[in-house]
């Protein structure tokens, strides 16, 4: 049977190739991991089990459980300063890779195009490709912290765009975006009506500064659609469970789409994911000291074994410029030798490819094996 | 947090921590790591390192036991004159003065049951203050210190992932 012409467009994801590399090795110490190594806290899984044993196992809301929704609106308005309507603006998805899925589906026409900041999370440019959109690639900078400026968006040719997508803190960089350096985006996409879907997914794991979301920033919450969820945060990655927040019209246009094909999302981890806003603070609290050391510790390594690495600020990762020419030949030889994954930055699309992810969400013992092994390799 | 309760609480995850990872994870350097560490130990908050064993793997596994204690102050003696009193013998682990139904709660460790209960028959109970002693044997243990005696949960993670 012949796949349709959109979806063989896409490739395989280059992370793939890794994956099975790594799957044919023992005993690797894998620092190629885009998520959590904690458990999610004990109050949500014991929440989502009494769901179970209550029998309540069937459809929610096509939105979400009202009860989610309100919970979700009361944290992202104390937190973030995020004000959205729990009937109107808010919709509970599927991990919130179904929310940019929904988004580029029901927003993008074809032919439209999509800027999108890389490097980036792998599903961006297929999510734009299967809706029938164009991409064009915004490669960051590693003179710039990999962070979007208005002078890159318009050298990179932005302007012409109808839409633009982006993560802060960034997978797979770590980067991070102040209120102030946001303010620069902001005015690029008001000036040239762009949309904007703000990926915030790791909002609570952001180090040195506040997060804050472009949503809040004059002019924007009208053009913005935020996406979060629980995977990262509260490291409930197998619940698959995020949402969207966003303008009512733009909501309803993804919901549209979400109760034909999803109907609604799981309604087990909708469970856990209420009794995590409630009563699930200090957990995070606990996770997120002990990211921070761990970057600490990796950012500091790395200075000393004279590697280039840029002070990531967010999310579980540090991307550090490769110290071969080839980021897939040195990922490949690193694994091979010393048995250690890192993800080689070709694999996030343009801009990082002479980088390498190196994810810290590995417990302190092995991250030091590990960081042991690769300055043994590098000498 | 300050900089010496950030120290106390990495010390109390792993006491084995170098002074340069402590360093590294808080974002500090070695000299002052040092210097803290060696105040932290002159001012008595940081008392000792030791190692936590899973007895039960030992070739001679110890015998542990938890002993409530009941005392009977009277104007001369205190609480403090009786634990210190306690406290001397070496097999005495740890003693403390709880709420509740008794005064002391004390652990101690022994070869053998027959030697812990002659310790607490011969040793402890004669004290004069103390009135009673109820002891129970440690059966099984599942975690001390917040460690997990289990064989731990394997990471089933995708070895790489987005």
């Amino acid at each position: 049977m012949k796949p349709a012409e959109r979806v063989e467009r896409v490739g395989p994801s280059g992370i793939r190739k890794f994956f099975e590399l790594a799957e044919e090795m023992d005993d690797i110490i894998s620092l190629g991991v885009g998520e959590p190594d904690f458990s999610a806290p004990w109050a949500a899984r014991e929440a989502a089990i009494a769901s179970l044993e209550q029998g309540k196992t069937s459809y929610t809301a096509n939105r979400g459980r009202r009860e989610l929704r309100e919970e979700i609106a009361t944290a992202m308005r104390s937190r973030y300063d995020l004000d959205y309507d729990v009937d109107e603006e808010i919709l509970v998805t599927t991990g919130a890779s179904e929310g940019l899925d929904l988004a580029f589906r029901a927003l993008v026409d074809p032919g439209d195009t999509v800027a999108v900041a890389q490097p980036c999370y792998i599903s961006y440019e297929p999510g734009v490709i299967f809706a029938d959109g164009e991409v064009c690639s915004v490669s960051t900078r590693r003179e710039d912290e990999f962070k979007l400026t208005y002078d890159l968006l318009r050298e990179e040719g932005a302007a012409d765009a109808e839409m633009l997508v982006y993560c802060y803190p960034n997978n797979p960089t770590g980067a991070t975006m102040t209120g102030e350096e946001l303010e620069e985006v902001a005015e690029f996409a008001r000036e040239h009506d762009l949309t904007v879907l703000s990926d915030e997914i790791y909002a609570g794991l952001s180090y040195e500064h506040d997060h804050t979301s472009i949503a809040t920033l004059p002019g924007m919450r009208e053009r913005t659609i935020v996406f979060n969820g629980f995977s990262k945060e509260y490291a409930m990655t197998g619940l698959r469970l995020g949402y969207a927040l966003g303008p009512p019209e733009a909501i309803t246009a993804m919901n549209r789409i979400h109760q034909y094909t999803m109907l609604s999302a799981p309604t087990t981890a909708q469970y856990a994911a209420i009794e995590a806003l409630r009563s699930c603070d200090d957990a995070v609290e606990e996770m997120h000291k002990k990211y921070n050391r761990r970057r600490q510790l990796v950012l500091s390594r790395f200075d000393e074994m004279g590697i280039d690495c840029f002070r990531a600020k967010g999310a579980f990762y540090a991307f550090p410029a490769c110290p071969w020419d080839d980021a897939d030949e040195f990922a490949e030889a690193l694994l091979e030798e010393t048995g250690v994954a890192v993800v080689p930055g070709t694999a996030f699309g343009d801009g990082g490819s002479d980088h390498l992810r190196v994810s810290y969400a590995t417990g302190i013992a092995d991250l030091k094996e590990a960081l042991d092994r690769i300055e043994r390799f590098i000498q | 947090m300050s900089s010496h309760d950030e120290i106390v609480e990495l010390l109390r995850e792993n006491a084995r921590y170098s002074v340069e990872d402590i360093a590294r994870q808080t974002g500090s350097d070695r000299e002052t790591v040092g210097a803290a560490i060696d105040e932290l130990e002159a001012d008595g908050v940081i008392r000792g390192y030791k190692a936590v064993v899973d007895r039960e793997q030992l070739d001679d596994e110890r015998v542990r036991a938890v002993v409530e204690l009941n005392i009977t102050l009277d104007r001369e003696t205190s609480y403090d004159d009786v634990a210190r009193r306690i406290a001397k013998f070496p097999k005495v682990d740890s003693l403390h003065l709880v709420s509740g139904d008794f005064d002391f709660m004390m652990e101690a460790e022994g070869d053998s049951m027959r030697e812990l209960s002659n310790f607490i028959s011969n040793k402890v109970a004669p004290v004069p203050e103390i009135t009673q002693t109820v002891t129970h044997y440690v059966m099984t243990t599942y975690k001390e210190q917040g460690i997990e005696f289990g064989d731990g949960d394997d990471d089933d993670r995708l070895s790489v992932s987005p």
